[in-house]
């Protein structure tokens, strides 16, 4: 237990650090994230599965600049890793309905911490401006050290925390007798469905022409889906 | 940043032949480019970021690193500066040439001042609600058909980094050709008609891949289950449109999420 609860706050510190300080590879993103925290409890499937519900949200909420967003990167592996955690133990959906809302809730906590995290840096920065002003190196490379440092170690106290809390709770959800559990993966899915699509309207129809591209893939999305479901 | 700069004598004029830049310093900066938001804070923004990726360029000024004109270039490149951390690298390429050029600090600033706000506004619109949505419902579309875990993954990563380096280095390219021209570039197609056709294929993967996906997730049950989940989604979609800015539909979905977890758990006690 304490081992995994290391490691996934060592996954969750280096992807935290992928949302802004470095290399922005997108490594955070809920699909990739929370499928290596589930591969991690050895269900990569669960994983991709609960970082597709987490993907899907993660739309309406892109990383402009100084806005406040979730912060998805120390968080997904978390969810990933809960969901793969209680599906060894017990049922899918009853540990997605878990994992899926922390996942929401840790990555909004993450949000905040990367306001305060910026505002601790902007102290640091206010402190230092006269060495800037002299043009000093050392300040330059310590500032940008420091930073990458301070998000390193706010991501991978949050995932540790949160792995903390998770894994023993999903472990003892996912073997409680839920006889409306069969409802929860259409419940996760819709909700899922109606932010994502919610999502593309807001980033898209603003752009000419875009919304005989959105029927068009509707089409080929629903018609694919009465082919594959028969 | 108020304190003064120290005083820089320009050492070439405008039309001065470009100056090179070695290949081991032009790799610095490519690598620092990544690591350009690490100090991103309220105070100066992505300005210590911008100091910190063209500082290997200012070793190459008289007298080295630590002489008066790295210490003068390196202070003006280090104040308040706000951008798209992608399509910093155009500024970072345009000011290391500046500098190397020695334009004059006052032109430099202003310069530097100037490009802030396309910067910012071109890569939002190309990056943040263009290749990243782009690429994650391309791999929503990949797992809806029945894609494994490491195809999805791999996909995504591989798309969206094949346009973020190349964005990324393409930028350093074009601002160090362009120098204080760079705003040339800025009208560049990709630049200018990339972010309407990214959105037109984003709406048409979005429309196909959000069907897809929610019949994946739901497996199982056949066309009906599938039929209502999607016709519940549509329902919850519109709303969200007609709420737009008022309700955000993942923090209705946290609560829901975990009123259903408790009613599913009360529901056997």
């Amino acid at each position: 237990m304490s081992v995994d609860v290391l490691v996934l706050g060592l996954l969750g510190a280096i992807l935290g650090l992928d949302v802004v300080s470095f290399p922005q590879a997108q490594i955070s993103r809920p699909i990739v994230s929370a499928t290596l925290g589930g591969a991690f409890m050895g269900n990569a499937g669960v994983g991709l599965v609960c970082g597709v519900l987490l993907e899907l949200f993660a739309h309406e909420t892109l990383p402009f600049g100084a806005s406040r967003y979730p912060e998805w990167g120390s968080s997904s592996p978390i969810a990933g890793a809960a969901a793969a955690a209680g599906a060894a133990v017990g049922g899918v959906p009853m540990s997605l309905l878990f994992a899926v809302p922390f996942g929401l809730l840790t990555a909004s906590i993450g949000g905040w911490s990367m306001v305060q995290m910026r505002q601790l840096n902007a102290r640091m920065a206010r402190k230092r401006l006269d060495a800037l002003a002299r043009g000093s190196a050392r300040t330059v490379a310590g500032l940008q050290v420091a930073g990458a440092t301070a998000d390193l170690a706010r991501s991978g106290a949050i995932a540790v925390i949160a792995a903390l809390v998770a894994l023993p709770t999903v472990r003892w959800i996912a073997v409680q007798p839920a006889p409306l559990a069969p409802y929860a993966m259409p419940m996760l899915a819709a909700l899922g469905g109606a932010v994502a699509a919610g999502a593309a309207w807001k980033m898209f129809h603003s752009t000419s022409g875009t919304r005989w591209f959105g029927i068009a893939g509707l089409a080929v999305g629903t018609g694919l889906v009465m082919l594959l479901s028969r | 940043m108020t304190a003064s700069t120290p005083p820089v004598t320009p050492r070439a004029s405008p039309a001065a032949a470009m100056p090179s830049l070695p290949a081991s310093t032009r790799l610095a900066i490519s690598l620092r480019l990544f690591a350009i938001q690490a100090s991103w804070n309220y105070e100066i923004l992505i300005g210590n970021g911008i100091g910190f990726c063209v500082e290997p360029a200012l070793r190459l000024l008289p007298g080295g690193k630590g002489g008066e004109a790295y210490r003068a270039a390196l202070a003006r490149q280090s104040q308040y500066f706000n951008a798209h951390p992608y399509l910093s690298s155009f500024a970072v390429g345009a000011l290391a040439r500046a500098e190397l050029e020695g334009q004059p600090a006052a032109r430099i600033e202003r310069f530097r001042t100037a490009l802030c706000g396309p910067l910012g506004s071109v890569g939002d619109r190309l990056v943040w609600v263009g290749l990243l949505p782009i690429c994650s419902f391309a791999a929503l579309l990949l797992f809806g058909v029945g894609a494994s875990a490491v195809v999805c993954v791999l996909a995504f990563l591989l798309m969206y980094n094949a346009g973020h380096v190349a964005l990324r280095l393409w930028g350093l390219q074009m601002g160090w050709e362009k120098g204080l021209g760079v705003a040339t570039a800025l009208g560049h197609p990709i630049l200018r008609e990339g972010p309407v056709w990214l959105a037109r294929a984003g709406t048409f993967l979005a429309g196909a891949a959000v069907p897809l996906a929610v019949m994946r997730l739901v497996d199982g049950g056949g066309l009906a289950r599938t039929g209502v989940t999607l016709a519940t989604a549509a329902l919850g979609a519109n709303t969200l449109v007609l709420f737009h800015g008022r309700v955000e539909g993942w923090r209705l979905a946290l609560l829901a999420g975990f009123a259903a977890l408790v009613l599913f758990l009360l529901r056997h006690a």
